[in-house]
């Protein structure tokens, strides 16, 4: 028996060492004083901190990627939540049709769906490179929106909307008042989640970028390609912060509705 | 006078028929409840009426109104739902308010209206409390007040008790019951525990696959089941087939195989050509073997099967010629079981059902 949980142990650990090391030695070698990227590092600095803010394309292309996951956000949430609801709240033929519809932007490889955009949007139909990659982040982050909306309607009583409606409320009013205060955590959590995968994305966004044009991930990748001193550590340090406060207050939204669900 | 008449209405899920061709009425100020096992329709027809389900066919009018088309939120009745149904994110005082404040009624008139209403269900002082801070009975009561405070036009209730334990529900049925009656609210009441029905209702509505078997009072109900089914829900166990029937001067004369029984004219045998009898195990008496002979009308010879001890009473399967038949009956000394015995079959608890 002992073996055996010593055993289980030292996997658990080869597995945490496997997933966190990498990130680890990525969080010394941003400290970096010498202006070669190694481990270890041979001192301690925040000299790379302050260089992230002297690359003009990182903060450029930090607002562009803040506008395009935020505005797309909004955009997924103004058609994902009531798709998420109507998936939930009614049966009709052809339902799991359009929800495969849905989500698959996460099963078509993401080289693929850029590509296609791209294709469509900027070439054939002409449309500027920043609405082209506006809808495609929201292609990318509905499929999130959904899932997470649909799960928390999918514990959701829907008694409680036909009791609002019984009390003489109007399907909207009903909607606003008792359904999405009601599901207002998985809401948050939902576009937290697509945030996340809207601003760290690469394969959708290379397609749409270009001179001028350019998202964070993208412009962090161009700088690889030119210099390979420690500011990547840096910047990537200071986006893993941002993703851990993220998932952290998803963790706290989607844990604490298990609470307030009656 | 009647309120209320659905008439002749079918509803479906896709193909599948769970109602067809159902008629109602109910009286203006009366309380109504639909009775019937598990799957029979209870709840689709109150949510017909409700208007979150549209019929196939057939009409529903409302005091003299065509219904069937009206939405949901222009109907005016209010609703108390199985599962309470109260908004989570509001207190109490919100929740009542809720019919209130759809109605643009003044807020210092919801105020009042809402407080008066809340001492109606012996709840004052509990304005600011959270759904998740009240217990079972304090929510349904909320659920109540919330329902009654739009001053709804119709009640309905769909097992409102069946969430709560066995000492509140029998509390919350006498409540229920009151505040109905106080102010004279026409009300439907769905349930599939006969007791519960039986002692809160004005007439009793028994549903058997989407179709009303049998509407009545409840003590008419109970003693004079219409149909087979009617009565083996309400604890009928025991049938006869009778071949022959003649009646004659307030006795009926009834004939199974050889033997012969009678059953005194009543509500329950007037249905013409019913040959079905039915009788309660607590009215079928087992007395000792009667030597006799055959032919002593409304006995039959029968051994004891089973015999098994209520607390109260023996209940008792015995075999006859007719079939198996279950009888309880309180005795010093029990039959035992492969005794001979004879069923014996009172005239007037015997009736007879389609
Ligand atoms: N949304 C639905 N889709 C398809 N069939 C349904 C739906 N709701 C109910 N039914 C079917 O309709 C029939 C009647 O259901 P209903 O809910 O009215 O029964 P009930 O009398 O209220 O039963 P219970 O006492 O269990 O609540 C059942 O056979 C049920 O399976
Ligand atoms: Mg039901």
């Amino acid at each position: 028996m002992r073996e055996k949980h010593f055993g289980l142990g030292l996997f658990s650990l080869l597995v945490f060492v496997f997933l966190l090391g990498p990130l680890l030695i990525i969080f010394a070698t941003s400290f970096e004083p010498g202006i070669v990227l190694q481990f270890p590092p041979d001192g301690f600095s925040f000299r790379w901190y302050e260089q992230i803010f002297k690359v003009e394309g990182f903060l450029r292309t930090f607002k562009t990627s803040i506008a395009i996951s935020l505005l797309g956000n909004v955009f997924a949430l103004l058609f994902g939540i009531p798709a998420a609801y109507a998936l939930s709240r009614s049966s009709f033929r052809g339902k799991e049709l359009i929800n495969g519809l849905f989500l698959s932007p996460i099963l078509i490889p993401g080289i693929v769906l850029g590509f296609t955009l791209m294709k469509y949007l900027i070439v054939v139909y002409h449309l500027p490179m920043y609405a082209g990659l506006l809808i495609g982040h929201t292609v990318i982050m509905l499929p999130f929106i959904v899932r997470v909306v649909a799960s928390s309607l999918s514990t959701f009583d829907f008694a409680i909307e036909e009791a609002a409606l019984s009390l003489g409320a109007g399907r909207m009013s009903a909607f606003f008042k008792v359904v999405l205060p009601n599901i207002r955590s998985g809401i948050i959590a939902s576009m937290l989640i697509a945030f996340l995968e809207s601003f760290n994305n690469i394969d959708i966004s290379v397609y749409m970028t270009g001179p001028g044009v350019s998202t964070l991930p993208i412009e962090m990748l161009t700088y690889v390609e030119n210099h390979f001193d420690p500011t990547i550590a840096a910047i990537s340090v200071l986006l893993m912060v941002l993703t851990g406060v993220l998932m952290l207050v998803i963790e706290r939204l989607m844990g604490l509705s298990q609470f307030t669900r009656r | 006078m009647t309120l209320l008449t659905l008439e002749s209405v079918s509803v479906a899920y896709g193909s599948q028929t769970i109602l067809k061709d159902l008629n109602l009425d109910v009286e203006k100020g009366q309380l109504l409840s639909l009775l019937g096992p598990s799957g029979c329709g209870k709840t689709t027809t109150l949510r017909l009426i409700a208007g979150f389900l549209e019929a196939k066919e057939g009409t529903f009018r409302f005091a003299g109104d065509d219904y069937t088309r009206k939405p949901v939120n222009k109907r005016n009745f209010g609703i108390v739902f199985q599962s309470y149904a109260l908004f989570p994110h509001m207190s109490v005082f919100d929740n009542v308010a809720f019919g209130l404040r759809m109605r643009k009624t003044k807020e210092t008139d919801v105020k009042s209206r809402v407080k008066r209403i809340l001492e109606v269900v012996s709840l004052g002082g509990f304005e600011t409390r959270f759904p998740k801070e009240l217990s079972g009975g304090q929510r349904q009561r909320v659920a109540i007040a919330r329902a009654l405070v739009i001053e709804p036009d119709l009640l309905l209730f769909d097992e409102p008790l069946s969430n709560l334990d066995a000492n509140l529900r029998s509390g919350m049925r006498v409540e229920i019951r009151r505040i109905q009656q106080e102010l004279g609210i026409t009300t439907l009441y769905v349930s599939h525990d006969q007791e519960e029905c039986f002692s809160i209702s004005d007439r009793v509505a028994v549903m058997n696959k989407g179709l009303i078997e049998q509407i009545d009072r409840p003590e008419t109900i109970f003693k004079y089941p219409a149909t087979e089914f009617v009565a083996r829900f309400i604890g009928f166990h025991n049938f006869l087939n009778f071949t022959e029937r003649a009646e004659s001067e307030g006795v009926i004369s009834l004939r199974a195989g050889e033997h012969l029984f009678t059953a005194v004219a009543n509500p329950g045998t007037t249905r013409p050509g019913a040959l079905k009898g039915a009788i309660r195990p607590d009215d079928l008496v087992v007395a000792a073997e009667d030597r006799s002979g055959p032919g002593v009308i409304g006995s039959l010879p029968g051994i004891v099967k089973v015999s098994t001890y209520l607390g109260r009473s023996y209940q008792y399967v015995v075999e006859t010629a007719l079939g198996n038949f279950t009888a309880n009956q309180e005795m010093e000394k029990p039959f035992y079981s492969g005794q001979s015995v004879t069923l014996r079959f009172p005239p007037d608890k015997l009736v007879l059902v389609d």
